[in-house]
């Protein structure tokens, strides 16, 4: 697809470029509210999470920018082709990036109820899946802003690991509590913070469906590779 | 056969392709045209299926006009114009020199960017071609010229002054009273050469409401500058660059993910 060659109406040109930095400067955002959350988690600093918690409103209103941009986008220039898929693909991106936003600042916020009890054990896993989660998040808004399918593609089939590793983390947290009822209240924080983590991964899939729909004009299969369902068993869950 | 309006609405569903579903009332195949020693239309494979919409698009000079004045075979006026390769219609190749072309133009009526009214009656408008062809009784011509004005949408605004000129009919109406004469020789496809491009925009959406009644009966192509218009009114559509078909598919398919770049770039103006 090219997309060197600009618009012959410079205006709407520069409107899709404002609406390509809108959604940088959001990518941005959610990306180190995400770094400051891990960091908040496994290295128990509070003042990370008090800023990972801060940038939250500034993704919400960057959100709200970028709907009404599109709308208005939609309204006046009538899109079609390419220009109309990366549009309603920022418009979608826009709000899974506004949820990853919210997971993460849930994150810092539970790291901080969680500073106040002793862990008996080490946060290695957590540390290890916040980190693929990470990765993917940051490969996830490479992808959009070069609006690339193969790096798209990549980020929709790792997301695999992390829910692998979610299984891991939430087996072992089970067992803690079964040794140890004081380990309960812990740990329950720490599983939702696992579920908030692999929740943001799930996202970070989502935007790399868009991506590369916005790049090739093609919609990727409705299933992706998932993890093992093991959380649920015994639960009557499909 | 008539088409009810509920398979109408079912062949514009986006994932349905026209074309493979919908057997082609026209069928054009390795076509060339040259205007004296240019070559305006190079090698075009096109199917027009019955009764849908086809849309042509493309930049001034792309050969979708010259294709529209082929398929009536209108160059015939014009010495030093010649077609090669077959457009089928019913198992005959209108531009063999054989085709009786008083026929094919019944077969295949036409309506221009700009209203031609004649200077007549809007009545005698509508029944001039008709006369042309077939001898009516008063009633039965009567009755046709009723038909064609409903069909066209505009029976309401003239029934009480068809003996009124149709020059003091405005714009919109008079493109209507155009479309009318052209159905009212009953033809199988009505071409449409930027028939709304002098019109306003209520009276754009007058003929493009018209056109989707018309699919009904006819099968249509439509050549339009405008790009809303064709994703609006056709179910396939058609573009064109320097002579050669670039590509075609469902309206749905172009307008959201054209498989050629040039047709990208040209429907997202970043080309023209």
């Amino acid at each position: 697809m090219s997309e060197n060659m600009g618009h012959l109406v410079k205006s709407y040109e520069q409107e899709l470029k404002r609406l390509a930095d809108l959604m940088a400067e959001m990518g941005g955002l959610v990306e180190s509210q995400m770094a400051l959350a891990a960091q908040a988690v496994v290295q128990q600093d509070g003042a990370a999470a008090q800023r990972a918690i801060e940038i939250d409103p500034r993704v919400d209103a960057l959100e709200r920018e970028v709907e009404q941009f599109v709308i208005r986008l939609l309204a006046l220039r009538q899109p079609v082709a390419n220009d109309l898929r990366k549009i309603v693909a920022a418009l979608k991106i826009t709000s899974d990036l506004e949820r990853i936003g919210d997971y993460a600042a849930n994150v810092a916020k539970r790291s901080l109820v969680l500073a106040q009890f002793p862990l008996p054990y080490s946060l290695t896993g957590i540390a290890h899946m916040a980190r693929m989660v990470q990765e993917n998040l940051k490969a996830v808004i490479d992808a959009v802003s070069e609006t690339d399918a193969a790096k798209a593609i990549a980020v929709w089939r790792s997301d695999q690991a992390v829910d692998d590793i979610y299984n891991t983390i939430f087996r072992e947290l089970i067992t803690y509590m079964i040794e140890d009822p004081r380990n309960i209240t812990p740990c329950t924080h720490l599983l939702f913070i696992a579920k908030n983590l692999e929740r943001i991964g799930d996202h970070a899939t989502n935007i790399a469906e868009k991506v590369h729909y916005t790049a090739t004009g093609e919609v990727l299969p409705e299933t992706r590779p998932k993890g093992e369902q093991s959380p649920y068993a015994g639960l009557g869950h499909p | 056969m008539t088409r009810s309006p509920m398979d109408a609405n079912a062949l514009r569903m986006p994932d349905l392709a026209p074309a493979d579903v919908v057997a082609p009332r026209i069928m054009i195949e390795n076509l060339h045209f040259y205007y004296g020693a240019l070559e305006a239309l190079k090698n075009i494979t096109l199917a027009l299926p019955d009764r849908q919409a086809t849309g042509m698009i493309g930049p001034s000079g792309c050969g979708k006009s010259t294709l529209l004045r082929v398929l009536n075979r209108m160059y015939d006026l014009y010495p030093g114009q010649r077609a090669t390769g077959r457009v089928m219609l019913d198992g005959e190749n209108i531009i063999s020199p054989d085709a009786d072309v008083n026929i094919l133009r019944r077969r295949i009526g036409m309506v221009f960017q700009k209203p031609t009214p004649f200077p007549m009656s809007i009545y005698d408008n509508v029944a001039f071609g008709v006369r042309l062809h077939e001898r009516l009784p008063r009633a039965e011509m009567d009755e046709r010229v009723e038909w064609s004005l409903s069909r066209a949408a505009l029976w309401d605004e003239v029934k009480d002054r068809l003996r009124a000129s149709a020059t003091g009919l405005s714009g919109g109406q008079q493109q209507r009273l155009c479309i009318a004469r052209s159905i009212a020789v009953r033809p199988e496809v009505i071409l449409l050469d930027e028939p709304t491009s002098a019109l306003d925009p209520i009276s754009t959406l007058k003929i493009e409401e018209l056109i989707d009644e018309l699919k009904t009966d006819f099968t249509i192509v439509i050549v339009t500058h405008n790009m809303q218009q064709a994703a609006r009114c056709a179910d396939q559509v058609a573009f064109f660059y320097l002579g050669e078909l670039v590509e075609v598919g469902p309206a749905a398919q172009i307008f959201t993910a054209p498989r050629q770049r040039r047709t990208q770039e040209y429907i997202t103006g970043r080309f023209g």
